[in-house]
């Protein structure tokens, strides 16, 4: 089994995502079968073959000027659960440091 | 025909209606919600938002363009500014984005009215359309059976008759296999030939905006007014979309490939009975066939689980409660509430995949995992290269069983994963798909097949299909409402 508890509750970290404790040996179980899975393509002969890259030959540029369609500030914070003056409203970010 | 019976045509025959004034553009939109809706849409929940004033609002504004009074249900994860936009997610919940997606936008130029938001599994996450926030959506000719997904919603609706045309999206074959659930025609284009902006990412290498109709005439006439080059786009394909105005020519000198060793095992006998039938009226037509041995569809699975959720979870870091949707309301620093919002807000499919994902990206793992699959996909191209230099195009299942029973594969990811094994190869090569509906089997669910070709191709899919829509007979252009689709009854 690739994936243990630890692991999940390592990458549970690293995507800002809460497993509940009781649902963390299932996810475990079902990512390892995934993986055990996925091993197969071990089977293949890859050594000589690079990683498919979908960039564009000819990336298509545009004037150097503001977007026509670009979206006034009310409008991008219309959607916002908290907003304030301009901007989004988060929780602090740094702990408050008396000066 | 009367106004009220609208519902039963082809957008085509609709649209022409419309123009020549024998259907008003209001009743072209509300004959599907008076007839067939009010019939179906309680037991088969196909639509997620929908508002009769915001209808009659896009009847008025409509215009007697090629799609003139034409309704289109839109999957719930294009923008469309004048109906909530939430990928069937909690995390997105009221969610009305400040633009329309550019594939809505085209829609409403070419004289089509957005008849509602269509139900899908949550962020295109599934292949049942189970994994949604507001419930499943039933398949309408076995309501004890799924629909198909990611894209259930439009494909239902456009089955029983709410509309002629659905827009979904495609990441891994959640047009073609739902289409094949519901026994309509599913196109997946060539990836970058219809506009990606306004799609809600899932796997930005991966998505594209499919087409579901009942009739291959009205495929191509929304493919027409909705492919090519978007400046908003910048995987958008530039130059010119290919032409369909003359798709229906028939297959007489095409060859089509034969990849059996696919079907050999683990493929319903319906599904292969299907394929054979469809065989022979492409030969009955002129068409040659020509036995190819293809790579494993596993591995096409393998291949597609890590590059899609390695996407996803860092398209999906943008839901973290700050500009949009859902936010946990107990959180007293920023750490907290991106993880108590992702938590609450995301559901269990798409937080495995963010998880996957995020294992297959993570230090240590890139090599073994993310770089591995895309070497794969290297080589998956090429073996559709090799394909497509001995053919024109290849026949395939869409799907390796009819539809299944709800709740049936839920419990097991990966036996919903292998769901997919026939479509998943097509995003993966960027390569357009098209699912051609067959009939319907002993026990009344639809059969269909998968058409698969190289880019660019979907004139030549599109005539292929026509070819099997009308059992071989010669057609020209223009007979579409000739055309007898199957109506779902009800038990």
């Amino acid at each position: 089994m690739p994936i243990d508890r630890a692991e999940v509750e390592r990458i549970a970290e690293l995507a800002r995502l809460e497993i509940p404790p009781e649902a963390i040996e299932r996810t475990a179980a079902q990512l390892s079968e995934v993986l055990d899975f996925v091993a197969s393509l071990s089977r293949l002969e890859l050594d000589r073959l690079g990683p498919t890259q979908f960039a564009p030959v000819e990336a298509p540029l545009r004037e150097d000027e503001l977007d026509s369609r670009r979206l006034a500030p009310e409008t991008a914070l219309a959607a916002a659960p908290e907003a304030e003056g301009g901007f989004f409203l988060v929780p602090p970010i740094v702990e408050n440091v008396s000066p | 025909m009367s106004a009220a019976e609208a519902w039963r045509l082809s957008a085509a025959s609709l649209a022409d209606g419309v123009r020549a004034g024998s259907i008003g553009y209001q009743e072209a939109i509300e004959s599907g919600w008076e007839g067939p809706a009010a019939r179906w849409e309680p037991d088969v929940h196909a639509v997620v938002h929908a508002d009769p004033e915001v209808r009659r609002r896009g009847a008025a504004r409509s215009n007697g363009g090629p799609l003139a009074g034409v309704p289109v249900l839109v999957k719930d994860n294009l923008c469309t500014m004048d109906y909530p936009t939430t990928c069937g997610s909690r995390i997105l919940g009221g969610y009305r984005p400040p633009y329309d997606a550019t594939v809505v936008a085209r829609l409403r130029e070419a004289g089509a009215v957005i008849t509602g938001k269509g139900n899908m599994d949550e962020f295109a996450m599934g292949s049942s359309t189970e994994y949604s926030c507001y419930g499943p959506t039933r398949n309408p000719y076995d309501l004890e059976r799924v629909p198909g997904g990611s894209s259930g919603g439009p494909a239902a609706a456009v089955a029983y008759g709410l509309c002629p045309i659905g827009l979904g999206s495609d990441t891994g074959g959640s047009v073609r296999q739902p289409a094949a659930f519901c026994g309509v025609f599913g196109l997946k284009p060539t990836y970058g030939r219809l506009s990606r902006y306004g799609l809600v990412a899932f796997g930005s290498s991966l998505d594209q905006v499919g087409i579901f109709a009942r009739h291959a005439g009205d495929v191509a006439l929304a493919y027409a007014a909705l492919a090519g080059p978007d400046p908003f786009d910048a995987t958008s394909r530039l130059g010119p979309a290919p032409r369909v105005s003359d798709w229906d020519r028939g297959v007489r000198d095409l060859t089509f490939g034969w990849p059996a060793n696919l079907w050999k095992e683990g493929v319903d006998p319906e599904v292969v009975g299907a394929l054979e039938q469809a065989a022979a009226c492409l030969e009955r037509c002129g068409a040659r066939r020509s036995p190819l041995d293809f790579l494993p569809g596993e591995y096409a699975v393998a291949t597609y689980y890590l590059v899609a959720t390695a996407e996803a979870s860092s398209n999906l870091a943008r839901f973290d409660g700050v500009r949009y949707g859902f936010r946990h309301p107990e959180s007293d620093d920023v750490r907290a509430l991106y993880t108590r919002t992702r938590s609450a807000g995301f559901g269990p499919e798409v937080q495995r995949r963010i998880l996957l994902g995020t294992y297959a990206l993570s230090a240590g793992y890139y090599d073994a995992y993310y770089l591995t699959a895309q070497r794969a996909r290297t080589r998956i191209c090429r073996e559709y290269e090799v394909a497509f230099a001995r053919c024109d195009f290849m026949l395939m299942p869409a799907a390796p069983s009819l539809p299944f029973r709800l709740g049936e594969k839920t419990d097991d990811p990966l036996e919903m994963y292998l769901s997919d094994i026939f479509t998943l190869g097509a995003n993966l090569a960027g390569i357009p798909g098209l699912t051609v509906p067959l009939d319907l089997s002993a026990a009344g669910l639809p059969r269909a097949v998968q058409l698969l070709g190289p880019e660019d191709s979907e004139p030549l899919l599109l005539g292929a299909a026509r070819v099997i829509e009308v059992r071989g007979e010669e057609t020209r252009l223009g007979r579409d409402h000739l055309t007898e689709f199957a109506w779902p009854t009800k038990r």
